[in-house]
């Protein structure tokens, strides 16, 4: 069986505006100027951007933001903090709603 | 594989060079054919000389590290290829037949040559600017452990290699221990006044990837570098250059042997930029080997591809002529992607 997943599909993105032209033409040029270095840099873009494909779990932007985080000079500790930004902050949205559970509890449970 | 640190350099010492390792990649011949085999495009670009502004000289093979990225297979081993004074001082009358400004001397580590001080000696009084390819490590060993002062006597700018400015990209493309004898080094030359904004005492970092990616955004990098060695280890410098690894003689084997040699020179072949044609260090810088021989720039040398006058005679610093070199075509093949791609690399950093 195949699998899912296709690392060569990656270099395919731009075929999408098969389907529609406009709206992909719209989507890649507000893409590439969103990673044009600006109030931050392209580094700290990209980092941003490797956590944020954990966080998300692209496999695609995963492997393309390794990529581009290399390149523009990081290492492995450094890209490896960032995955656990995302891992924190996944793992803190899910304990911060705990607070709602706390208030359920204290409510109906005698104290 | 680490730095090797000694006092007395002396004979062959243990190394991973491809020629102490008997490796097929020692031979240019065959690192060309590897290159050749590949289903990539071929260059193309034709590329002329213009003047002569920057006189390379390799004086030697000989380097007390053996970096996974080398493309000169520089080691502790390479004890046979080390220029003669007879050669520096035929490098010396050539040089006097140009207008070239500055001379830049490399190797290996340029400061094992015995003639080193000499031939810095001899460039300082004809007024040249002068600049020392440093590997860092170096400058703590024996011999040379007074050159940062003796270099700031003469106005050397010193140009150093560190990959990055955190110690475990250094030290995997350096050897353990590299980082922390780098920012020692890089400490002392501060303290001898290099790096603090001086012109005259120029101290210029040079990052190559450790790994198959191209060099990032120098000017970023730069930034970025200052303020982590400021603020880590009190080390300041002037300047950040950005260079792409070559897929020649260590990086090549290490392409291979990871798996990514496909990858990367098509990476490189993707990211030709012709914006960088006009800058390239062949066009502007004559680089001399260790024996006398002369190529259009350092890879050629390790590629053993001679500059050639126009009749195809190999040219020698023995019977120099810039003005017949002035008219060769430079010789280019498959590694010149390296230099083309991206920002485009060159001695002196990015080009585009």
């Amino acid at each position: 069986m195949d699998a899912y997943y296709k690392p060569e599909h990656l270099a395919k993105f731009g075929t999408i505006a098969e389907g529609n032209k406009k709206l992909a033409d719209k989507f890649f040029d507000w893409y590439a100027e969103v990673f044009k270095a600006g109030a931050l840099s392209a580094r700290e873009k990209a980092l941003i951007a490797l956590a944020v494909s954990h966080t998300v779990q692209c496999p695609y932007c995963i492997d393309a933001y390794s990529k581009e985080s290399l390149q523009q000079g990081a290492d492995l500790e450094q890209m490896t903090e960032a995955l656990h930004v995302a891992a924190a902050i996944r793992g803190g949205a899910s304990l911060v709603h705990g607070t709602q559970m706390l208030e359920h509890v204290h409510k109906q449970v005698m104290a | 594989m680490g730095a090797v640190e000694t006092d007395k350099l002396i004979g062959p010492r243990a190394t991973t060079s491809l020629v102490s390792r008997a490796s097929p990649l020692a031979s240019a011949a065959r690192q060309i054919a590897t290159l050749q085999r590949l289903p990539v495009a071929d260059f193309k670009a034709p590329l002329r000389p213009a003047a002569i502004d920057i006189f390379q000289i390799n004086v030697g093979k000989l380097c007390n590290m053996t970096c996974r990225h080398c493309h000169v297979d520089a080691g502790p081993d390479r004890t046979e290829e080390m220029m003669s004074r007879e050669t520096v001082d035929l490098c010396l009358a050539a040089l006097d037949r140009t207008s070239a400004k500055t001379v830049d001397i490399t190797g290996g580590a340029p400061e094992l040559n015995p003639h080193f001080r000499y031939l810095v000696d001899q460039c300082v009084a004809r007024g040249k600017h002068v600049m020392d390819r440093c590997n860092l490590t170096v400058l703590l060993t024996g011999p040379c452990r007074d050159l940062p002062g003796w270099f700031a006597e003469r106005g050397v700018e010193v140009v150093c290699s560190l990959p990055h400015h955190r110690k475990r990209n250094t030290d995997l493309q350096r050897g353990d221990g590299t980082f922390e004898k780098s920012i020692e080094a890089l400490q002392r030359l501060n303290q001898a006044g290099y790096g603090k904004g001086d012109p005259r005492l120029r101290l210029t970092l040079v990052h190559n990837p450790a790994g198959a990616f191209l060099a990032g955004d120098q000017a970023s990098m730069e930034k970025e570098w200052k303020e982590g060695l400021k603020a880590n280890h009190g080390v300041s410098f002037d300047a950040l250059i950005a260079l792409n690894n070559m897929p020649i003689s260590r990086f090549l084997e290490w392409l291979e042997t990871s798996g990514n040699l496909q990858s990367y020179l098509e990476l490189l072949v993707n990211s030709y930029n012709p914006a960088t044609l006009v800058g390239l260090m062949c066009r502007n810088t004559l680089s001399v080997g260790w024996d006398g021989r002369i190529y259009d720039c350092d890879f050629n040398q390790m590629l053993e591809l001679d500059a050639r006058y126009a009749d195809g005679h190999a040219a020698h610093i023995r019977d120099f002529d810039p003005t017949r070199l002035g008219e060769r075509a430079i010789v280019t093949a498959r590694h010149c992607f390296g230099c083309t791609a991206g920002a485009g690399s060159s001695c002196g950093g990015t080009i585009a």
